[in-house]
């Protein structure tokens, strides 16, 4: 009876080791290594990988265990006697001539690959458009006229000090890119501001989007699925908060998709016609200033001294309105200050300039209505 | 072998009051010997060293959990930047500037370094080039905070004004290396004692004489990169400002083409170092002198040439990445001869493990391994996936900290009973050894598996998925900064005392240091020149 309860108990326990055990070995699989990807040049890209990885393997265990067998073995404490010779031409260039061979080895399927991945041109059908910009990034569909900000989502935002149990903490967006599946995309990469770098592992697209430049890059996405990555280059304060989310979906489902875009955008359009009480631009004005300019200015607009000016009792800010709107609509040459134009909508910008002047500290007591963003572009 | 040592430094002192060195602390201000210049480049390293890892410990702090619990990110990014600033211009560079200025007059037989007061000066720049820099810190606007490689436009339009601290600095740094350089060569060519040709010095002499070219070669490259962006913040030129018709890439062009042999520059003498210790422990001549004299050649011809493999993301054309891929997995060439040549010499040798050949060994083991990550990462179209991940951060560290730090260290344990006349504790020697290679393992290790799954570099949050891997990879970091702690406990033990040394030190020893100095060496060496074989 014991010994039934104890064979009962002890079964379970080791159920659970077993389970516990598999468990961390699939975690364990897709968090040692990298990605397999779902596009074909990612497939490409692991197996060179694992050819590499495999060669230094074999290399690093000849290597490591003459070193090892002399280290046993070639002892004073053992008795060893130290032999004098120091010189063979003959070795020197057959462990000259061999890695050399094994280097071409690699070269070639290397060389391969890249001409593959280079290839971004031929045959694409869609072409996005990836604007780079502290912090954020924009996605402009060139042939539908359909162009969205995606920057970190408030979810991650709220949970920054304790994020436990957040599942894609730091890897979700309000706004994600939505992809069709099995077609070529090309990706062409800008910035507004400093060098960033658009990735998404499973992709396998990593490019540098540069100011003055436009590079470009490829997908044929085979999976439907979501695809998270990260902003890759050092861009300044908040490097590690612009996020990528890329959503794979059928073809119907991106129409779809981008027909919704598209209405969107024409209500927002038509909201701009309208009178805004104060009221409500001060509710809009909040949420569009946490998302795009409390990283600098500081969610209090107490800025940070020295690399970003306060709002709060700002000279710009407290003063004429047309000065306030010039700033926020065309940036300030020469320094982190972006041009929101190409960013926000007309109803985001006076929303936001009205939430400056009468928040944040500030009481001018004025609004910006959409109208006169509108006329200041 | 002690008969061919005429007298014993003490006496000197005795016999010679005008040889010993000024009394005080303006003995260290004015010296132009050699061998103190040595120690206070030593010393500063040391502290920059200890300097540079407390910040390395704020880093692993903050990334010890997902979250933001510590630190912002913008003091993170000036955490990371000037932790790469200070480890590579303050610590590595210096410790081993200093350890030629010690090392090469007494292994070529000179009684000094060639230009001494330019050797002082050239020291002396380097505390105020590093005040000014760490006091940026405390300004408003903090302190660099682009990353250690500083890429326009970051570090241009969008930095702050103490910027303008961190190029003076830069400079300062630049000028004493240049003329640190230009005194290794001059003493090089012009001093060795007779008999002593250029094929017969020991490689610790040729890879510095080497890496004295790189320096007088690159360092001026960095300081036309300073120059450019301190017109660019200033004086309305547009190098770097697309805007202005300029070429953000252009500045990585620059940076590398003095970044890369940098990275040789940090290394080389590191290979001279392994080339010295491996040989005296294993009792038996260093397999292939030549070869690798040669290896050390073409390694430093071939990093002038390869400096495009840091930008295989920046969009260059791609015969441009074909061609900086092959020349970069080339280098691998001359670095695995090194490697096979050290193994060599262990081969049939009648080897012992104190504390100098347990480092050569760490060297030999993990400098590979971070050979091997070099090579994946030389792969271009791989590279893809790596750029910018804690892949990169792991193979540079395998290299920089399991490299160049632990052949430092190394030479540390190896002269220092010829430098002090004191032997060091062997067995707190081996605790540092065990102690941080287990450290730096835990630290390091863990890094490639986060980098390969996906997390970026110089990023103060992570989300869930790295989480583990990161804690493990702090714990290791904690650890490994404590046992430098420790070393500094050793060090200041074996200048107060030990042991007395031998004048040959170990069995196996060769060379004019230890076959015609006493231990430690008299003040002034080599009044006359020493016979050469």
């Amino acid at each position: 009876m014991i010994f039934n309860k104890f064979c009962r108990r002890f079964s379970v326990i080791v159920g659970g080791l077993v389970s516990m055990l598999s468990m961390s070995a699939v975690q364990a699989e897709y968090e040692l290594n990298m990605t397999q990807g779902v596009t074909p040049i990612a497939h490409d890209l692991y197996s060179l990988h694992m050819l590499v990885f495999w060669v230094c393997v074999v290399i690093g265990v000849l290597v490591f265990g003459v070193m090892a067998y002399s280290i046993l073995h070639h002892r004073k404490s053992r008795g060893a006697q130290a032999a004098n010779f120091h010189e063979s031409t003959t070795v020197e260039i057959i462990w000259t001539v061999v890695p050399l061979i094994i280097l071409i080895g690699i070269a070639i399927p290397a060389t391969g690959t890249l001409l593959d991945l280079e290839d971004a041109k031929t045959d694409a059908e869609i072409t996005v458009q990836v604007t780079g910009i502290q912090w954020k990034w924009k996605y402009t569909f060139v042939d539908d006229d359909v162009s969205f900000i995606s920057s970190l989502a408030q979810s991650s935002r709220d949970v920054i000090k304790d994020p436990t149990g957040n599942e894609n903490y730091l890897l979700e967006v309000d706004k994600p890119l939505v992809l069709p599946v099995g077609k070529k995309i090309r990706f062409l990469f800008h910035s507004d501001d400093v060098i960033h770098a658009w990735w998404v592992p499973e992709l396998a697209v990593k490019q540098d989007s540069v100011p003055g430049f436009i590079n470009d890059s490829w997908a044929t996405i085979e999976e439907p699925g979501v695809y998270r990555g990260q902003c890759a280059e050092l861009c300044g304060k908040d490097h590690g908060f612009m996020p990528i989310v890329v959503n794979a979906v059928s073809e119907a489902e991106y129409e779809a998709w981008l027909t919704g875009m598209k209405s969107e955008a024409a209500a927002a359009a038509a909201a701009a016609d309208q009178e805004w009480s104060m009221q409500d631009l001060l509710a809009k004005g909040e949420s569009v200033y946490q998302a795009n300019c409390a990283a600098c200015h500081g969610p209090t607009g107490a800025g940070i001294p020295g690399a970003f000016p306060a709002m709060t009792g700002s000279a710009i800010v407290i003063g004429d309105a047309a000065g306030h709107i010039d700033i926020v609509v065309n940036g300030k040459a020469g320094t982190a200050m972006s041009a929101f134009k190409t960013q926000l909508n007309d109803v985001d910008i006076a929303a936001v300039i009205t939430y400056e002047r009468n928040s944040l500290g500030n009481s001018v007591g004025d609004t910006v209505q959409p109208s006169a963003i509108k006329n200041a572009r | 072998m002690s008969t061919e040592i005429t007298h014993d430094g003490h006496d000197a002192h005795d016999d010679h009051d005008h040889h010993g060195p000024a009394k005080g602390l303006m003995r260290w201000v004015f010296t132009t010997n050699h061998k103190d210049i040595g120690t206070l480049y030593l010393w500063l390293a040391f502290i920059m060293l200890l300097y540079g890892g407390s910040m390395a410990m704020v880093i692993r702090l903050e990334l010890f959990q997902p979250g933001l619990q510590w630190v912002e990110p913008h003091f993170f990014n000036q955490m990371t930047t000037m932790h790469g600033l200070v480890m590579v211009f303050g610590a590595i560079m210096p410790a081993f500037v200093g350890l030629a200025n010690w090392l090469v007059p007494i292994m070529i037989g000179a009684p000094d370094m060639a230009l001494p007061r330019m050797n002082n000066w050239s020291f002396w720049i380097l505390p105020f080039a590093f005040t000014m820099l760490a006091s940026t810190t405390f300004m408003e606007g903090g302190a660099p905070a682009f990353g250690w490689t500083f890429y326009a436009p970051l570090s241009t339009t969008f930095a702050p004004d103490t910027t303008d601290f961190f190029i003076f600095a830069v400079h300062l740094m630049g000028i004493s290396s240049v003329m640190g350089a230009i005194n290794v060569i001059a003493t090089i060519l012009n001093m060795r004692a007779p008999g002593m040709t250029l094929m017969k010095m020991p490689l610790f002499v040729w890879t510095w004489l080497i890496t004295a070219y790189l320096l007088i070669a690159v360092m001026p490259v960095l300081a036309g990169a300073v120059t450019m962006m301190l017109t660019d913040r200033h004086f309305g030129t547009s190098f770097f400002d697309a805007a202005g018709g300029g070429d953000p890439v252009m500045f990585q062009h620059i940076f590398w083409f003095f970044g890369h042999p940098e990275v040789y520059i940090m290394i080389l003498p590191a290979f001279g170092i392994i080339s010295a210790i491996v040989p005296t422990f294993a009792r038996k001549p260093l397999f292939g002198y030549s070869s690798m004299v040669y290896a050390t050649a073409s390694i430093a011809i071939l990093s002038f040439m390869v400096w495009a493999h840091h930008m295989f993301t920046t969009g260059m054309p791609v015969a441009g990445e074909l061609y900086f891929m092959y020349a970069t997995i080339l280098i691998s060439v001359p670095t695995g001869v090194k490697v096979f040549n050290w193994v060599t010499t262990m081969w049939k040798g009648s080897m012992t493990f104190e504390t100098p050949m347990l480092w050569a060994l760490g060297f030999i083991v993990m400098f590979t391994i971070g050979g091997f990550s070099g090579l994946m990462l030389g792969v271009a179209p791989v590279d893809t996936q790596y750029h910018d991940t804690y892949f990169v951060v792991a193979h540079f560290h395998y290299v920089l900290v399991t490299g160049a730090l632990y052949s430092i260290i190394a030479a540390f344990y190896y002269w220092v009973p010829k430098w002090t006349g004191h032997m060091y504790d062997e067995k707190l020697g081996k605790i540092h050894f065990w102690w941080s290679t287990i450290a730096v393992n835990v630290l390091f290790f863990p890094q490639h598996f986060v980098g390969l799954a996906g997390m970026p570099r110089r990023i103060p949050d992570y989300s869930l998925q790295f989480a583990e891997f990161n804690m493990i990879s702090s714990i290791g970091g904690f650890a490994f900064g404590l046992a430098q702690v420790f070393f500094l406990y050793i060090v200041i033990k074996t200048i107060k005392g030990g042991e007395k040394a031998t004048d040959q030190v170990w069995e196996g020893a060769t060379g004019l240091e230890f076959e015609h100095l006493p231990s430690p060496p008299p003040y002034h060496s080599f009044t006359e020149a020493p016979p050469v074989k």
